[in-house]
């Protein structure tokens, strides 16, 4: 099962490594990475999206917690949460495709953000079924290039 | 004050009374500093013998060891005995010198990333990139290594660092440790705990290293003479409390003691110690124990459940466990009932005891029962790796905390003699007793001038088979005895070796001798080297073939002419 832990890191150099280093030696699966400051500049957070059981998701944020720069780790998966990802795609787009392609992107709700003479960028944020919605619709006309961040996620205000 | 200094200051301040390291050329600074103050440095031959003897110091002492290197290769030969102290959980300081900040990451002569080189294998690292970061770098280098489970730690400090002022008069900007309490669980567990141990018809304490490393032996003596819980120990957790006591039954493991072996196979009840249930001890983790209740006490979080489940895990540091748990057993007047139990391990004691067999051939467990006869149980023990690790640990009974000291988890050859010369350092004034072997010492035979140049009271016993005995022994075992690469053709001659150091070398061919050379050994002030000639194809039993049950151990039992398992 996927999980999606929220890891707050002094925001330093080298804590990445430690982190990605960390999970390469112990032999987890990463399925995502996403880094940034926080409200608190001192302070980064770090989204990951792990593959595991109860035990080795257990054992990684133990094992997360031993580091000396991480102060806390949350497992957010079970929680209400807003999940987000970023995609930027170059799709391929003559004259008589782009009518096309425009609507796709508004039933989709993301925008184009470059027109060159013979493609259009896309730009979609969303969660992973989104994402993974809008590539397959769009993959006919020829995607160019893609590129995509990986999960960052918050969880709701109590209602 | 400038930034060689302070280091130098620091270290006094911190009540360390010897640094061992190697000089080079990112660090000539500090050392002219070092060499102009009055704290105490030991020249090694070789960087890894600097951090092992820092190791060999820690361990005696319990406060961190601290060894300079150089950057490039000063810094990596560290790495084995960075490496060694994780494993084993040793407190230490590294100072690695690097090469100037505007010199770094252009492949500079003698730059190496040292810190992206140790960053698995230690416990954290720092780099000081500005001179005002060195007093609180330093500060939290040396809590991040004493504090909660210890570890090594590395402090990579450019050149141009030594020389920038550090101006002490302002009080320096403290690193903030911002991690929340962390839940033990403890309160909610002691009801439980009382009740699963005093419940049990076969419980048994399971102690580790971490019993050593938290000062708890005290704590542990009185919980053993409240209970009557008979104990084992690790590898690590050897002289936790005396081993010379009726209830404790040595070490666990696939070496283990016969009856030892066999209790931790058949206990119903484990109250395990600071213990990590390394697979040295448990084969494979799945088919370990499956019917005994686990309870497992360790100050990192992270070692609960990582190999094996327990069923009651506690986050506490086990001195601090044994008190709050026997002043609630004291309060109840809690009852155990071991009678049978303990008369079912005698029986097993009986049965199955070490032994070996005597003969025109020196044999290495010989060695080692004369020199505990003669030593006593309170001597340091250090040893090096391989079948006389085992046989001390099977043979010599420890009668003190730190008082032995192996590499159990990196299982390093060569820590031996450095790691000795560190403990006479750490202990000044005893006798330190050393067990290696002829592979083993070789790694880092150089440590021998180390040694003659202080005048430590080393008293070196290699157990000489001229081969890697260890490997030899499995490769007879389980590999049809194609002896591959095991066999040390073209040994020294050790005596001359020693001799040519300038220590005084003694040589044991015959059985019959050994009492007496030992007892020269013993008796002759400063290093001894002392050469025992013994029997190549001699084996470490029991032994437990890799992934099988702690129970099914082959051995040679009284009575049977043929190596055996236990059924």
């Amino acid at each position: 099962m996927k999980h999606t832990l929220a890891v707050l890191v002094e925001n330093q150099p080298g804590v990445l490594s430690h982190v990605a280093g960390l999970f390469a030696r112990r032999g987890y699966n990463i399925e995502s990475l996403a880094v940034g400051e926080t409200e608190d500049s001192s302070i980064s957070r770090i989204t990951l999206v792990v593959e595991g059981d109860e035990k080795v998701i257990e054992q990684v944020s133990k094992q997360l917690n031993k580091q000396v720069e991480v102060i806390k780790v949350n497992d957010i998966t079970n929680d209400e949460i807003v999940v987000r990802q970023l995609l930027l795609l170059k799709v391929a787009a003559d004259l008589a495709a782009r009518q096309e392609i425009m609507q796709i992107v508004e039933i989709f709700r993301c925008r184009i953000v470059d027109i060159g003479k013979r493609s259009l960028i896309v730009e979609a944020t969303g969660d992973e079924e989104k994402i993974q919605a809008i590539i397959k619709s769009l993959r006919p006309f020829g995607i160019q290039e893609l590129v995509r961040t990986g999960n960052v996620a918050m969880v709701r205000g109590v209602k | 004050m400038n930034g060689a200094e302070y280091l130098v200051k620091f270290f006094q301040d911190k009540g360390v009374d010897v640094i061992f390291g190697y000089p080079g050329g990112s660090v000539i600074f500090l050392y002219d500093v070092l060499g102009k103050s009055t704290l105490k440095h030991v020249l090694t031959r070789h960087e890894q013998g600097a951090v092992h003897a820092a190791d060999g110091y820690a361990r005696v002492t319990g406060k961190p060891g601290v060894c300079f290197a150089t950057s490039g290769p000063g810094a990596t030969n560290l790495v084995t005995g960075l490496a060694n102290a994780y494993l084993d959980s040793v407190p230490l300081i590294a100072i690695t010198g690097q090469v100037a900040l505007n010199c770094i990451g252009r492949d500079s002569f003698q730059e190496a990333d040292i810190i992206g080189i140790t960053m698995p294998i230690i416990k954290h690292s720092y780099m000081v990139k500005e001179i005002e970061q060195l007093p609180a770098i330093m500060e939290e280098a040396w809590n991040v290594a004493v504090s909660g489970r210890p570890g090594p730690v590395v402090v990579d400090i450019p050149k141009d660092m030594f020389m920038g002022t550090v101006d002490i008069s302002v009080p320096h900007k403290r690193i903030v440790t911002r991690k929340g309490p962390q839940k033990n669980g403890l309160e909610e567990q002691l009801p439980k705990i009382i009740e699963a141990l005093s419940r049990a018809e076969r419980p048994l304490i399971f102690a580790g290293g971490g019993i050593i490393s938290g000062q708890a032996g005290e704590e542990l003596r009185k919980f053993v003479d409240y209970t009557h819980i008979p104990m084992v120990t690790s590898l690590m957790g050897k002289g936790a409390i005396p081993e010379t006591r009726e209830d404790v039954l040595g070490m666990v493991g696939m070496h283990g003691k016969p009856a030892a072996n066999l209790a931790l196979s058949a206990c119903d009840v484990m109250l395990a110690l600071g213990v990590r249930f390394s697979d040295r001890v448990t084969g494979d983790p799945k088919k370990f124990l499956p019917d005994t209740a686990i309870i497992h006490v360790d100050i990192d979080a992270a070692e609960l459940s990582k190999n094996v489940i327990a069923e009651i895990p506690v986050v506490c540091d086990a001195g601090k466990f044994l008190n709050k748990i026997l002043e609630k057993m004291k309060e109840k007047k809690t009852k155990f009932h071991v009678q049978g139990w303990l008369e079912q391990i005698k029986e097993w004691q009986r049965k199955y005891p070490l032994s070996y067999e005597k003969g025109a051939c020196l044999k290495p467990q010989q060695v080692i029962e004369e020199v505990a006869r003669q030593a006593g149980d309170k001597a340091v023990v250090v040893t090096d790796v391989g079948q006389h690790q085992m046989f001390a640990a099977q043979y010599y009974p420890i009668g003190g905390v730190r008082n032995f000291l192996t590499s159990g988890g990196l299982g390093t050859m060569g820590f031996g003699l450095p790691a000795a010369i560190g403990a006479a350092f750490g202990r000044p004034g005893e006798n330190v007793l050393l067990f290696t072997g002829d592979g083993g010492i070789q790694m880092n035979i150089q440590e021998l001038a180390t040694a003659v140049k202080n005048r430590l009271p080393v008293k070196i016993f290699l157990l000489n088979n001229v081969c890697l005995g260890m490997v030899r022994q499995w490769q007879e075992l389980f590999f049809a005895g194609n002896y591959a690469h095991t066999l040390l053709e073209g040994n020294p001659d050790f005596m001359k070796l020693a001799d040519a150091y300038g220590m005084k070398a003694l040589k044991i061919t015959d059985p019959k001798e050994v009492a007496a050379m030992v007892s020269q050994a013993l008796s002759e002030p400063g290093p001894v080297f002392v050469e025992c000639v013994i029997d190549q194809g001699e084996n470490v039993f029991p032994i437990v073939p890799p992934g099988g049950k702690p129970s099914e151990m082959l051995g040679r039992w009284p009575g049977e002419a043929h190596i055996s398992r236990i059924s």
